[in-house]
């Protein structure tokens, strides 16, 4: 089964958006979750219903898409995603943060199907997805339609302060990592903030850039998709303030 | 930091100190060995791939020239420099990553942790200046520290070259494995190539049944030992792979005696190794020395000679300091 037909298959089967606050909900018992809790939900969920080729059949398949989850913490929304897609058991979902669950505050690769990277510090997503995709680029992995696997990571604006991320933007741009792209939730966590805007910030090191508002589907859909041949892409999802 | 492709012009031997250790000619160091292996294993396994934070990089343009995408040059960024081998090792590759030991092990320890250990990757880390090897560059460039950081994590295997031909056998062997290796290569050098086993202490000098005495001479350790304790009834083991730690063979040099004495000689943080040594000796009575770079700053410039003779670590300090505590 190639990677394009599994994530077919699975898209049949799976859950919806509107499963995503129940699911959500067996992890935590809120039925409302705060801004800061949901602010990945929606740019997840474009990603994983839309975009990346991945699914649980062609979870370790070479050929699959890569999504690291770098800013690890307060996972429930990608829990949930994963569970909705298939990845996931949602019967595991209650027992998120206890001895035996699979399920932490922050996620552990070799303990949750799916999931790529183990992460939680801030500032190792975007580096290790620069390592991904010169390593698939070396290994010379392309599909049969000719397209080259890509990889996703995801950060928080305030994760943004931390220097290794500068040290990945400054050379991803240089080396033409076209196959990277980076998601920015930006809830204006960041202590001292961007002036000028992320956006800027990875325009200037030869990215890429486009800023949408994070809830909107088709305008997170849109911007995932842009881009240029050559350069590495980064899409900086505006949700609401972190309270 | 501020230096880039330095190449230590004090390490080459004086006529003065013909017994102390005797680092080989510049052309000819553990460092230069490694960039031509290293870019022979380039061309010869296409799972292997060399990521470089400028460090060396001159010495890699025929392999970036032949294999772009498998040389990875990040410029002066160690984070991203353990990150991105992460993720050559994520994609499937055999990342060799290379710079000095300060900038590979110390600066960006929470990647290695986190990067290479928790997400359960295999990488092999290649540092070069060792402890003492470029003094008059001064501390910033020492890293005597490498090995016991390291030891704070689980599953690394650790190698002390002490010739250049003991650091191919065990870069080849490394870069041929999985697992999580650290190559450690020092300008310092014996005389003579080992005919080391990876994993497995050697037995270079016998003492006899009664003494009980075990010396252990670490990598670039054991030509001092060797001189240090000639005409001593001690037996001299010698590890060029110190972790995992070869518990059984310092079991089986101690076996004879009712209290078993340990020195241990190594090249970095005297007494890393302390612990792993009493561990195998846990059920027998034993007394330990752990003999190697102080941890207090020397803060001074000069020669390796020079420095090895203020670390103790020179063939005569090392008898005085062995046969005083026996």
């Amino acid at each position: 089964m190639t990677v394009a037909e599994a994530s077919d298959q699975a898209q049949s089967d799976a859950l919806g958006y509107a499963d995503l606050t129940r699911l959500m909900s067996l992890m935590t018992g809120d039925e409302k979750h705060t801004a800061a809790a949901t602010s990945t939900l929606d740019a997840l969920w474009v990603l994983y219903d839309r975009v990346l080729r991945v699914s649980p059949q062609t979870a370790d398949h070479p050929d699959r898409d890569r999504f690291l989850l770098s800013k690890g913490h307060g996972p429930m929304a990608y829990y949930a995603v994963l569970a909705a897609k298939g990845f996931l058991d949602p019967a595991v979902l209650p027992g998120f943060g206890g001895y035996d669950s699979p399920l932490g505050h922050h996620p552990d690769r070799l303990l949750v199907p799916g999931v790529e990277i183990g992460s939680g510090s801030l500032g190792h997503g975007l580096p290790i997805a620069v390592g991904t995709a010169l390593g698939l680029r070396a290994r010379q992995r392309i599909r049969p339609d000719g397209s080259r696997p890509a990889v996703w990571v995801l950060i928080g604006d305030a994760e943004l302060d931390e220097g290794s991320n500068h040290e990945a933007i400054a050379f991803a741009g240089a080396a033409g990592v076209e196959e990277l792209r980076a998601v920015v939730i930006d809830n204006q966590s960041a202590t001292h903030g961007w002036p000028g805007g992320i956006e800027s910030r990875f325009r200037a090191a030869g990215w890429t850039a486009e800023t949408v508002y994070g809830r909107d589907h088709g305008a997170l859909l849109r911007a995932y998709r842009g881009g240029r041949p050559g350069s590495p892409h980064a899409v900086i999802a505006v949700v609401e303030p972190k309270d | 930091m501020t230096t880039s492709t330095v190449q230590p012009a004090t390490v080459r031997p004086t006529a003065a100190r013909p017994t102390a250790a005797r680092p080989a000619a510049a052309d000819e160091d553990a460092r230069s060995r490694f960039y031509r292996v290293a870019a022979e294993l380039l061309d010869e396994d296409p799972r292997i791939a060399v990521v470089l934070a400028d460090i060396g990089a001159d010495r890699f343009a025929r392999s970036a020239r032949a294999h772009p995408d498998r040389v990875v040059n990040v410029g002066i960024r160690e984070q991203l420099l353990v990150g991105v081998t992460s993720g050559l090792a994520l994609a499937g590759m055999r990342p060799l990553a290379h710079t000095f030991g300060s900038f590979l092990v110390e600066r960006p320890f929470e990647q290695i942790k986190l990067d290479l250990n928790h997400q359960g990757l295999g990488a092999v880390l290649v540092s070069a200046l060792g402890s003492y090897d470029w003094p008059a560059g001064g501390r910033t460039h020492m890293s005597p520290g490498d090995v016991a950081l390291l030891d704070t994590l689980p599953d690394w295997t650790v190698h002390v070259p002490g010739h250049p031909d003991e650091a191919e056998l065990l870069l080849r062997h490394a870069a041929a494995g999985e697992g999580l290796v650290y190559l450690r290569l020092s300008a310092q050098t014996n005389s003579t190539a080992q005919p080391v086993a990876p994993g497995r202490f050697l037995t270079v000098r016998q003492g006899t049944a009664e003494s009980g005495t075990v010396v252990l001479a670490v990598g670039p350790m054991l030509d001092n030992v060797l001189a240090a304790t000639d005409n001593l009834d001690v037996t001299v083991l010698y590890a060029a792979t110190v972790r995992p730690f070869d518990g059984a063979a310092l079991r089986a040099g101690t076996a004879g005696a009712g209290v078993a004495d340990v020195v241990l000689v190594e090249p970095y943080l005297a007494g890393t190794s302390v612990p792993f040594a009493a561990e195998a000796l846990a059920d027998r009575p034993h007394r330990l020395l752990g003999l190697g770079v102080p941890r207090a700053e020397l803060r001074r410039y000069g020669t390796m000679e020079e420095h090895i003779e203020a670390h103790g670590l020179d063939p005569a300090s090392l008898r005085a300091r062995i046969s005083g505590w026996l």
